[in-house]
């Protein structure tokens, strides 16, 4: 076996001899870890790196990471394929099987204490540490806009690799110099013309000693890659023919559904199914964990059956009503549950304390749901030794863990087919969902049962982004933001996400103060304090995580303090602003709405918000009029910078979605409990953006970070104070609750 | 029960109000139409009813005994695509690409009565149509596309 260290980030390549060929690998440390390729190789076939497999059906790429709809399967097409020239719409793709090979190296970088703009040594160093902890724990995980950043070098390196050791087959075969020869579309040339496929070459490149001192291609060479290309799922889904986790069918499979404790987590403590069990097509009524699932013969019955069960269920493990959870966020915002300090700057008491003019405001943030269009769903077939899962999930070796200790069955035995989901925004970060049809599965052994959330189940049991509340205050002098204090408490994502993956992580969750006190400015007096509140609902990450509430209480509150000192939103931005590719980003949406000395006229407002998450410096500009019947969004200007654009139309497609998806949120959606059970159950009640509603957005993308980053999430948080902000500048209102309807219409 | 599906005639045997579209996904295989909501307000489910643009998780299948449903699939193919898919697949409309069946068909429905839409006329048509990821900027673009190719334009 041979182990070359190759690039920056200690990825080891190596050779694995196989029968009949050999197989190329991505290893971490000293272990080799198993190669899910080796598994279903057969005779004369050769894999070459867990990211391309070359047999007689021609070249597949492996494209690991999960697509909720991001792009994720294209990007990583295409970056394979810039190296191995191949075109990503002429291949076979194929998301492989999860293993611990597909580790995730970037995807906790936003778990340590250091901004995104923090480029020390110490930072680099525990940013360093992270890596090590993803790597072991083998989080083969979709999130946090790590796509790019993760496979941005690996899937490149990947396709040069296989390219050189295709080319030194060739050599072989041929007698000619692996330098004298070049590669197009899937095959190799020779100087005198001949082309030989890669997939005749295959066999000899599983007998030829890997080349892995490859150079990558400069941008300038990229055929695809900064390009407007055509993302690899684009047909499929506009002809019907894209199939999700929700469309999985075989022979023989029955339907199910599940109905669960509305009181998120609380007990089943009896039910009563006997008109459910008379209903035509019920197979089988079974008791699941906090629930009762339901076996049809088509999800329509099973839906009704379910709806026909009477259920007894035990009280939610959390306060009863929103009114009652707002008092717990009350009552912990004090020193006793402080839970870090991230940003103390300056001495922010000394100006507080002087004369009479302190700024003081209260933000407030609701529980939000995901609810991605598809709702969730599983399908599983469970026989004697194993276990085979159907199911859209950003977390499939969690599940297998999960999967492991329910079922009892060796992690070899478990077989996890990732399907293309029809969103997610953080939603299928968990696995409740997986976990109730294995438990379904487990009374129909032998027979694959296809379990579908209802919408209803789905937005009761959605693990939303957690309420919040702040506390802040400040203080200008004319012209100038001098000081600003913020308080904010909720409950830990980091404490409720991690005890279900049976991982709590120690010590301080600084996810509940990010984006706002990782934000580039230098105020001279500056702090932002996070307290924790007990777990109540159980929370997770929605799509930009903390950044998105967090996002909205500073820069709606940095836009009071400037606003009270007099001074121009914008132009006192960038002047508090510390970090250069933010000033410049700030500096762009000025000049693309023409910010200063431009006037929009009668009922209208202009309210500019700026976010760095993920690494991602965004500014956005809204404008909006104050009709008679309500506020009209009109447009929104958008620039971000992510270090280098890979995919343009996606990119602009991403950052458009966010902003919809930010400002939708704000103008109406929240979950409110009343008896532990959300009152929003459906998208009457969850309405977020309709198609008449959505603004003209124009989007800019630079290119000054020194690292590229993902734009997943980025264009989400600065949607909503960018409204707020304009709302203000229009009517003089300044709101400071989402979501905003309750303050305000919207037309 | 007879149904004609993309052309297709098929004998069922279900209830009179389960729903079209379980009787198209669960009875039939037809994947094509989503279930989003199963209450009208989202319109993943949207099929054609003789020719009207419908949602199918809340007609009921008694309803619609004898109809000619049209379905996605039965719109256009990979290899045949309807001029509306055809501007859907150039403005790269979709992201999760789940709502867009159902955008699809109405867009489709819409145009065949309005050939030569306003833009007020596409925001009107197309807002009963949820899409969670907010591709609404290119659905627009992609109706007006799709209008001048079908005019021939
Ligand atoms: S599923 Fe029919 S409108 Fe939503
Ligand atoms: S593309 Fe995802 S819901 Fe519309």
């Amino acid at each position: 076996m041979g182990v070359v260290k190759i690039a920056r980030r200690t990825f080891l390549i190596g050779t694995v001899a196989v029968a009949g060929g050999v197989a190329f690998g991505y290893y971490q440390y000293r272990r080799p870890l198993p190669n899910p390729l080796l598994d279903s190789l057969g005779t004369g076939e050769a894999a070459i790196t867990p990211y391309v497999k070359i047999d007689a059906n021609g070249v597949t790429l492996i494209t690991p990471r999960a697509d909720k709809g991001q792009g994720a399967y294209s990007i990583q097409a295409y970056l394979l394929a810039e190296e191995l020239d191949v075109d990503p719409l002429n291949v076979n793709l194929s998301v492989g099987v999860p293993s611990k090979a597909y580790y995730n190296s970037r995807v906790m970088d936003e778990a340590f204490p250091f901004a995104a703009t923090d480029d020390s040594a110490v930072a680099n160093t525990v940013r360093g540490a992270g890596d090590v902890v993803t790597r072991m724990m083998g989080m083969q995980m979709t999130g946090g806009s790590s796509t790019v950043p993760d496979g941005y070098e690996k899937l490149r390196h990947a396709g040069a690799v296989a390219r050189e050791t295709l080319k030194e087959a060739a050599a072989v075969k041929t007698g000619v110099r692996r330098s004298q020869l070049t590669t197009e579309d899937a095959h190799v040339i020779l100087p005198d013309g001949t082309r030989l496929s890669y997939t005749e070459l295959a066999p000899i490149a599983a007998q030829t000693e890997p080349v892995t001192d490859v150079v990558l291609r400069e941008p300038g060479q990229w055929r695809y890659l900064g390009k407007e290309i055509q993302r690899t799922d684009i047909v499929g889904k506009s002809t019907g023919r894209e199939k999700y986790g929700i469309d999985v069918s075989m022979d023989n499979m029955l339907f199910a559904t599940v109905r669960a404790n509305p009181g998120f987590g609380g007990d089943m403590r009896g039910y009563d199914a006997s008109a459910a069990e008379a209903m035509r097509g019920v197979k089988k009524i079974v008791p699941v964990t906090s629930g009762v699932g339901v076996v049809a013969d088509n999800t329509w019955r099973a839906f009704r059956a379910a709806e026909a069960i009477e259920i007894d269920w035990g009280p939610g493990p959390y306060p009863a009503t929103s009114a009652e959870m707002w008092d717990v966020l009350d009552a912990h915002i004090d020193e006793a549950y402080q839970d870090h300090r991230n940003k103390n700057v300056g001495d922010v008491e000394t100006p507080l304390a002087r004369g009479q003019e302190a700024v003081e405001a209260e933000y407030r943030l609701p529980y939000l749901a995901h609810a991605p269009l598809e709702p969730m769903n599983a399908t599983v077939l469970l026989e004697d030794d194993r276990i085979d899962i159907w199911t859209g999930t950003q977390i499939p070796r969690f599940i297998e863990n999960h999967v492991a200790t329910l079922t009892g069955l060796a992690h070899d035995n478990i077989h996890i087919h990732v399907q293309p989901m029809g969103g997610s925004f953080g939603h299928r970060l968990e696995d409740t969902y997986v976990l109730q049809a294995v438990e379904i599965a487990k009374a129909m052994k032998g027979t694959p049962i296809k379990m579908t959330w209802s919408r209803e189940e789905d937005m009761t049991h959605d693990y939303p982004r957690p309420m919040a509340l702040a506390k802040a205050r400040g203080k200008v002098k004319p012209g100038a933001v001098e000081a600003c204090d913020l308080d904010i408490v909720c409950q830990s994502i980091a404490t409720s996400w991690f005890g279900r993956l049976k991982a709590a992580p120690p010590g301080p969750d600084q996810t509940i103060s990010t984006g706002a006190w990782d934000q580039p400015y230098d105020i001279p007096n500056y702090r932002v304090t996070g307290y924790r509140a007990p777990e109540m609902v159980p929370v997770s990450s929605w799509r930009s995580v903390a950044a998105s509430g967090n996002g909205f209480i500073h820069e709606g509150f940095l836009d009071e303090l400037i606003h009270a000192a007099g001074a121009d939103p914008l132009e006192e931005r960038i002047r508090l602003c510390n970090h250069n590719v933010s000033r410049k980003v700030l500096e762009a949406v000025g000049d693309m709405c023409s910010w200063s000395g431009f006037s929009l006229g009668e009922n209208r407002g202009r309210g500019v918000a700026f976010v760095i998450s993920f690494g991602v410096p965004v500014a956005e500009v809204v404008d909006v009029t104050d009709t008679p019947e309500g506020i009209r969004i009109d447009r929104v200007y958008v620039a971000c910078d992510v270090g280098r654009v890979l995919d343009p139309i996606n990119l602009e497609a991403q950052v458009t979605g966010g902003v919809i998806f930010g400002l939708g949120h704000a103008m109406n959606c929240e979950l409110t409990y009343e008896d532990y059970a959300p009152q929003q159950t459906n998208y009457h009640a969850y309405e977020a953006m309709r198609l008449y509603q959505a603004p003209e957005i124009e989007v800019r993308a630079l290119e000054n970070l020194d690292q590229i980053r993902g734009i997943g999430e980025p264009g989400v948080p600065p949607a909503a104070p960018a409204l707020a902000n304009a709302i203000f500048a229009a009517t003089g209102k300044r709101i400071r609750e989402l979501p905003l309807n309750k303050q305000i219409q919207f037309v | 029960m007879q149904l004609t599906v993309n052309g297709q005639n098929y004998n069922v045997d279900v209830e009179d109000d389960m729903p079209l579209l379980w009787v198209l996904r669960d009875e039939l295989g037809i994947t094509g139409p989503k279930y989003g909501c199963g209450i009208a307000m989202c319109g993943a489910c949207t099929v054609h009813i003789d020719g009207q643009a419908m949602r199918s998780c809340s007609v009921p299948a008694g309803q619609v005994d004898g109809s000619e449903v049209t379905t996605i699939e039965g719109l256009g193919s990979p290899e045949a695509l309807h001029a509306v898919q055809a501007a859907w697949i150039e403005e790269q409309v979709a992201q999760c690409g789940y709502c867009q069946s159902g955008q699809i068909m109405a867009a489709a429905a819409f145009l065949s009565i309005n050939p030569e839409p306003t833009d007020s006329d596409i925001d009107q048509a197309m807002s009963a149509n949820l899409c969670r990821c907010g591709t609404y900027p290119r659905i627009r673009a992609a109706v007006k596309n799709a209008a001048a190719k079908l005019q021939g334009v």
